[in-house]
């Protein structure tokens, strides 16, 4: 099965793991009974542990203060071990980056998990793990959550949901209607990264390359453009499936203006860029999961640029422009001085890639 | 990132650019013969940059715009009605067939696989010794010696579970089809370099000889393109028509011998349909007798499918380049990437499928 961590030739536990019934999932597991207590209570529980989870009630009750952002997210990326993460870590830091484009800080988790039968139980207690680290880089606590199992063949070893709850920034004013002609798009890091990382494992298609994935919870960047700059940051997204292409037609589709950008100062690693020639694949539709784009008055770019450049992101830069010509497109300034559309992929470039 | 970045350089590109505009006093029509040029041409913006006087038409080395859909068919057919696992590149799995394509045949059941090597179908027939496997071999001279390496591989470790369908065409009769028409607009041809590769270029003389026209082999990067074209309109602005070789970093005379000697251990010459084109003769691989255990055409006794009623996909004109992408009444209207009417809007290399990804939308 695609995914296997025989691919991953070093697989070792971060934390010992308790002595199990079982070394593989099983259907037991789903049950509700005797079995899914002790996976819980051993598992789960333990290592998630905080005051409003260990309540153990079917939901959790609690109270915030200020303007709320909700959001959601579901990950079934196909291998679930990939060189610089696994899903859990995803899992935790693709709900806690969407809550962050809407300038909000996450603040708590639901957690579910779709196990197909035969999942080896080390696996999933790395994943486990993984979660619960993620949470804490995060500042984020999981305080409710599900387990199903389904028969082998109906999963592919491991789904997540997570859900996310988080308090906005107060002063966040972000969304379409803030964005204006003339806002420069920021990027924070080179682009394609995880994308190629998922790719080097896939099964029939492994290379040898030091390509990891960029997953990273972006919400300390976003807190902090928010904090020097408020209201001149207008809108934030990150470009996770699809790409850096699709973010930024979204931008123009649904922003209601035009995207002008330049291929030489879009950041790309070389080795990245080797890989994405070699695949024959276009590093602007290629999947991230620690990339984000910032629609930044023109005034606070350089602000904006040179924050993000001391705060853990070196090759930030400014990549083009929003306009009012060639509204609704994305127009791309070929390294050589060419311009051309970049569109919408029709499809999937790479599927399962988060 | 070296050995390419040098072919992408900005100042080099504008000195090529000024020097095709002063040699250029008339205008010229060139076809660049490989869909992974013209992929080049429109994502790096070149046609816009190049003078008016320049008329670039694409042409048909676009290896899954070529297939029948007849074989699309067969190939629909075998993953469906005889159970293999059909293993493809992935272009050719969202090309529409008579009634679908390979991906709708894979969503509803069939054990379809998308693959980078015709080896790696090699392995899957090894480890499933229970199922036929049929690798989808298209493409030009550039993928048969990986497909004749997948044959030699297969019958070196005793599988008999491992078959091709192959689809096998070849650039020189189809640039003689284009040039022998009687309406032809074509005068001067930038050669596909990674063909070339393979298979030297001796086998243009003549076809430069006969027709009294030049051909420029040449390779994919901004900086090869323009080259190329500079070299071609020299030629044209003289009255002189020769074989030159602008890739001369990749393509040796000789091309690739030990390519060669693979292709020629397992498949040999035949005719050929090429898609919205004709039967062009001797234009083909396919599998030699000794190896003819592992023809999935012969294998399988596929049924030939009913002649496809060809939709209104224009893929003939636009191969031969009588018709531009944008020419075509369907383009971005009736035909999308997400909706093909046929191939050259699929496939990676096809030249509808570019102009649609890089160019302007509002023009569509």
């Amino acid at each position: 099965m695609s995914g296997s961590i025989e691919n991953i030739s070093h697989f070792q536990l971060t934390c010992p793991m308790p002595t199990f019934d079982f070394t593989t999932i099983n259907l037991g597991h789903g049950s509700g009974g005797i079995l899914s207590q002790r996976l819980l209570n051993s598992g789960v529980f333990d290592v998630l542990k905080n005051d409003l989870l260990n309540e153990r009630h079917d939901g959790a009750v609690f109270q915030l203060e200020g303007k709320l952002a909700f959001s959601t997210d579901s990950y079934v990326v196909s291998p679930i071990f990939f060189p610089g993460g696994n899903i859990g870590e995803l899992a935790v830091n693709g709900t806690v980056n969407d809550l962050a484009m809407c300038g909000a800080k996450a603040k708590y988790l639901s957690l579910s998990f779709i196990l197909e039968e035969g999942l080896r139980m080390d696996h999933f207690w790395e994943i486990l793990h993984t979660i619960k680290k993620a949470c804490d880089a995060a500042d984020v606590q999981i305080i409710t959550g599900d387990t199903k199992v389904v028969e082998r063949g109906k999963g592919d070893q491991i789904f997540i949901n997570t859900s996310g709850i988080g308090v906005v920034h107060p002063n966040a004013l972000l969304g379409w209607k803030y964005i204006q002609p003339g806002d420069c798009i920021i990027i924070n890091a080179p682009i394609a990264a995880h994308g190629i990382a998922i790719m080097s494992r896939r099964n029939g298609l492994e290379f040898e390359s030091d390509i990891v994935s960029d997953t990273f919870p972006l919400h300390d960047s976003v807190g902090l453009l928010l904090d020097h700059l408020g209201d001149k940051v207008h809108f934030l997204r990150d470009a996770t499936r699809g790409g850096l292409a699709s973010v930024l037609n979204e931008i123009a589709g649904d922003g209601k203006t035009g995207v002008s950008i330049r291929q030489r100062d879009i950041p790309l690693d070389e080795q990245v860029s080797g890989a994405c020639e070699m695949l024959g694949l276009d590093p602007l539709y290629v999947a991230n999961e620690g990339i984000f784009v910032a629609m930044v008055a023109q005034e606070a770019a350089a602000d904006a640029v040179a924050l993000l450049r001391e705060n853990g992101w070196p090759e930030a830069c400014t990549i083009g422009e929003l306009t009012t010509e060639h509204s609704g497109q994305v127009l791309l300034q070929s390294a050589i001085g060419g311009r051309r559309v970049v569109n919408m992929l029709p499809g999937e470039q790479l599927p399962r890639i988060c | 990132m070296k050995y390419l970045s040098e072919y992408r350089d900005p100042e080099v590109v504008t000195h090529l650019l000024d020097e095709i505009k002063r040699i250029t006093t008339r205008p010229w029509t060139i076809m660049e013969v490989c869909g992974g040029q013209t992929h080049s041409l429109v994502k790096n913006g070149i046609i816009e940059l190049l003078p008016a006087f320049i008329s670039m038409v694409h042409g048909p080395g676009c290896p899954v715009c070529v297939t029948p859909q007849s074989l699309i068919d067969k190939a629909i057919w075998l993953a469906e009605e005889k159970g293999v696992i059909l293993c493809s590149y992935g272009d050719m799995i969202r090309v529409p067939g008579n009634r679908k394509s390979l991906l709708e045949s894979k969503a509803a059941g069939a054990d379809v696989r998308i693959l980078y090597s015709p080896l790696e179908a090699v392995n899957i027939a090894k480890e499933n010794p229970d199922k036929e496997v049929v690798f989808f071999a298209v493409g030009f001279e550039t993928t048969a010696p990986a497909n004749a390496l997948s044959v030699i591989h297969a019958q070196q470790i005793g599988l008999t579970n491992y078959s091709i369908l192959t689809s096998h065409v070849l650039v020189p009769p189809a640039i003689e089809a284009i040039v022998s028409d009687p309406g032809n607009v074509v005068q001067g041809f930038l050669g596909a370099g990674h063909v070339c590769s393979i298979m030297g270029i001796h086998e243009y003389y003549p076809i430069v000889e006969k027709y009294k026209i030049p051909i420029v082999i040449t390779g994919f990067e901004p900086v090869d393109l323009l080259h190329g074209i500079y070299m071609l309109v020299k030629q044209l602005e003289a009255g002189e028509y020769k074989l030159e070789n602008q890739y001369s970093r990749v393509v040796e005379d000789e091309g690739n011998l030990a390519a060669r000697a693979t292709i020629d251990e397992v498949f040999e010459i035949a005719d050929r349909e090429w898609r919205g084109i004709a039967v062009i003769p001797d234009s083909g691989y396919e599998l030699k007798e000794d190896y003819s255990i592992y023809d999935a055409n012969k294998k399988f006794d596929v049924p030939d499918t009913v002649p496809s009623n060809e939709n209104e996909c224009m893929a003939g004109e636009i191969l031969r380049g009588k018709l531009k992408p944008l020419q075509c009444p369907h383009f971005g209207k009736k035909c999308t990437p997400l909706h093909p009417l046929g191939a050259p809007m699929v496939s990676s290399e096809g030249a509808c499928a570019a102009y649609y990804h890089f160019s302007n939308t509002t023009e569509k």
